[in-house]
């Protein structure tokens, strides 16, 4: 018998006891709390930048090839104070609000048209492949010709450089929707318009999301390198042309602010807007982690 | 005692859908009548197209050939009459709390509407026990608790028909055992009619009070069986569920036997 092989021993049966095992849960101490917090951990990493950056400057000490750091905070102040920085940078921001949603606009039309056919899928498919890997800048010429030297070339480069990220982006988000949640949405008797705008974009926006970004990016390198190419227009120019102008003159540490301004104006929208977007939404959802 | 007319009548329905290189026959002329407050259970093999049945009745496809009818009505498109609850544990919208997902259940198929839709969401969240995650997300909920509000969700639409494809099969058996349970309880309060996929033997015996047998590839109906939950001894002397592993098993050695003589 199989019992005999194996050796008897004592069944038990025990009280758990409902205290005594120690620390169950503990806080933290004030260290590994201020460790955690990505905003103060990126924060030293900056101003261990900041200061590689000013002891290069000093031991090379040629202000018209490398400025330092302090000198050009002080430029960055300076125009800061004077207004012409803000005037510039607000002058930049404006056309570019104007090229993203414009494009984002065009990009919501194209997916919208690719999800209802199949021709439409096909024709998004084409335009991509075809016109996401050709610069933007170098459909500058053609703009001039066709708008001039305006705000409306510069909102043409724009579009070109927002549409096609947050198109193929949105589009491969709707792609990959669960047939599950697909299946729950007609459930509840949901069809067109009504269908994607409660089921297939919540669904997909962890992908939108990260076209929106991609296509944030795009465009504001699109429109600083526009800026240097175009040079002034209607009186006023952007932050590129602020560069531009300030390297012609030889004011480097004024070049080395207007880049500056074009760091920070990123770091702000990549990490308050777009990233309380994500708290709220993907990250709150556990869409990501 | 004549019988009333059913709720569900399902005529000589042949299913079919094509993969990328066949045209696949899921079930061949398949009749079966579901009666209101049955807990109607399609039981057979992988293969036997009981998911793709469910599905038709669902609404999602369109039989090659017969009809689909609920309430005399032949079913032509997915509606919230008949509420699917999944086997995925992604069925609950993830944008939205456990309240919310039972509330938009209501209102986007415009059954209810504003405070209304609420409480009778907030009613039958305590029923499956989950008043106190109400304004949780489903990625913080465990799986079985996932299923507990899919199963609110689809008696909160009071639908004619509960329509559910294997929705304990993803769950560890602990969990499924306590959710078997859950449901027959549910059922004694409110007794909706449901239609429940399962290819477990024991959890067909127990849920179901009638019993579709299906044979594979392509399934056809191969008996229907009564049920009281208990696993009775018939007049074979075998017990229910052994009578059903018979005749869902027999044929399958013998075909076994054929290919291995061959």
């Amino acid at each position: 018998m199989p019992n005999d092989i194996v050796q008897a021993r004592p069944e038990f049966v025990r009280v758990v006891a409902p205290s005594g095992y120690g620390v169950v849960e503990k806080p933290l101490t004030v260290w590994e709390k201020f460790f955690n917090n990505g905003a103060l951990r990126k924060a030293l990493l900056l101003g261990l930048l900041a200061a590689a950056w000013q002891i290069y400057a000093t031991s090379l000490d040629n202000a018209l090839l490398f400025p330092k750091f302090s000198s050009t905070l002080a430029a960055f102040y300076e125009a800061l104070i004077s207004g012409t920085l803000v005037a510039r940078a607000w002058f930049s921001i404006k056309v570019l609000l104007q090229g993203y949603a414009a494009g984002i606009l065009l990009a919501a039309l194209l997916t919208a048209f690719a999800i209802t056919s199949r021709i439409g899928t096909e024709l998004l498919e084409t335009l991509t492949s075809m016109f996401n890997p050709l610069p933007a800048i170098a459909l500058l010429p053609l703009a001039l010709i066709w708008f001039g030297l305006g705000n409306a070339s510069l909102v043409f480069v724009l579009i070109h450089s927002v549409l096609w990220a947050v198109a193929l982006n949105t589009h491969s988000g709707f792609l990959s929707v669960s047939h599950t949640l697909r299946m729950v949405g007609r459930n509840y008797g949901l069809s067109g318009p009504r269908y994607v705008a409660k089921i297939l974009i919540p669904a997909a926006f962890p992908s939108i999301l990260t076209g929106m970004k991609i296509g944030w990016a795009f465009a504001w390198r699109t429109l600083i390198a526009a800026e240097l190419v175009f040079g002034v227009s209607s009186g006023s120019g952007g932050l590129g042309w602020f560069i531009y102008e300030n390297k012609n003159q030889l004011e480097i540490p004024n070049v080395f602010a207007g880049l500056f301004s074009v760091i920070i104006i990123g770091l702000v929208v990549e990490n308050l807007l777009f990233q309380t977007l994500e708290k709220r939404t993907v990250r709150r959802w556990g869409m990501q982690s | 005692m004549a019988l009333s007319d059913p709720l569900l009548a399902v005529r000589g329905v042949t299913l079919q859908y094509k993969t990328k290189d066949h045209l696949v026959t899921a079930t061949y002329r398949v009749d079966f009548d579901v009666r209101a407050s049955d807990r109607f259970v399609i039981l057979g093999p992988s293969g036997c197209g009981k998911s793709t049945l469910l599905k038709a009745v669902g609404g999602y496809m369109q039989p090659v050939e017969g009809t689909i009818h609920l309430n005399g009505t032949q079913i032509r498109k997915p509606g919230p009459d008949r509420v699917m609850v999944f086997q995925e544990f992604d069925q609950l919208l993830p944008w939205k709390t456990v309240k919310q997902n039972v509330t938009f259940a209501l209102t986007s198929s415009g059954r209810l509407k504003g405070a209304q839709a609420e409480e009778r969401a907030m009613n039958y969240i305590a029923k499956v026990n989950l008043t106190k995650f109400a304004d949780s997300y489903p990625h913080m909920l465990s799986g079985g608790m996932k299923q507990r509000v899919a199963l609110a969700r689809g008696m909160a639409m009071e639908p004619d028909i509960l329509l559910m494809d294997e929705p304990f099969a993803a769950l560890d058996a602990l969990t499924r055992r306590k959710m078997q349970e859950e449901l027959l309880q549910l059922w004694q309060g409110t007794r909706f009619t449901v239609l429940f996929v399962t290819h477990s033997i024991p959890e067909a015996v127990l849920i179901g009070n009638r019993i579709l047998l299906m044979s594979p590839h392509p399934g056809q109906v191969k008996a229907e069986l009564n049920s009281d939950g208990t696993d009775p001894v018939g007049g074979d002397g075998m017990k229910l569920s052994e009578r059903i592993h018979h005749m869902l098993f027999s044929d399958q050695v013998e075909q076994e036997r054929q290919t291995y003589a061959k």
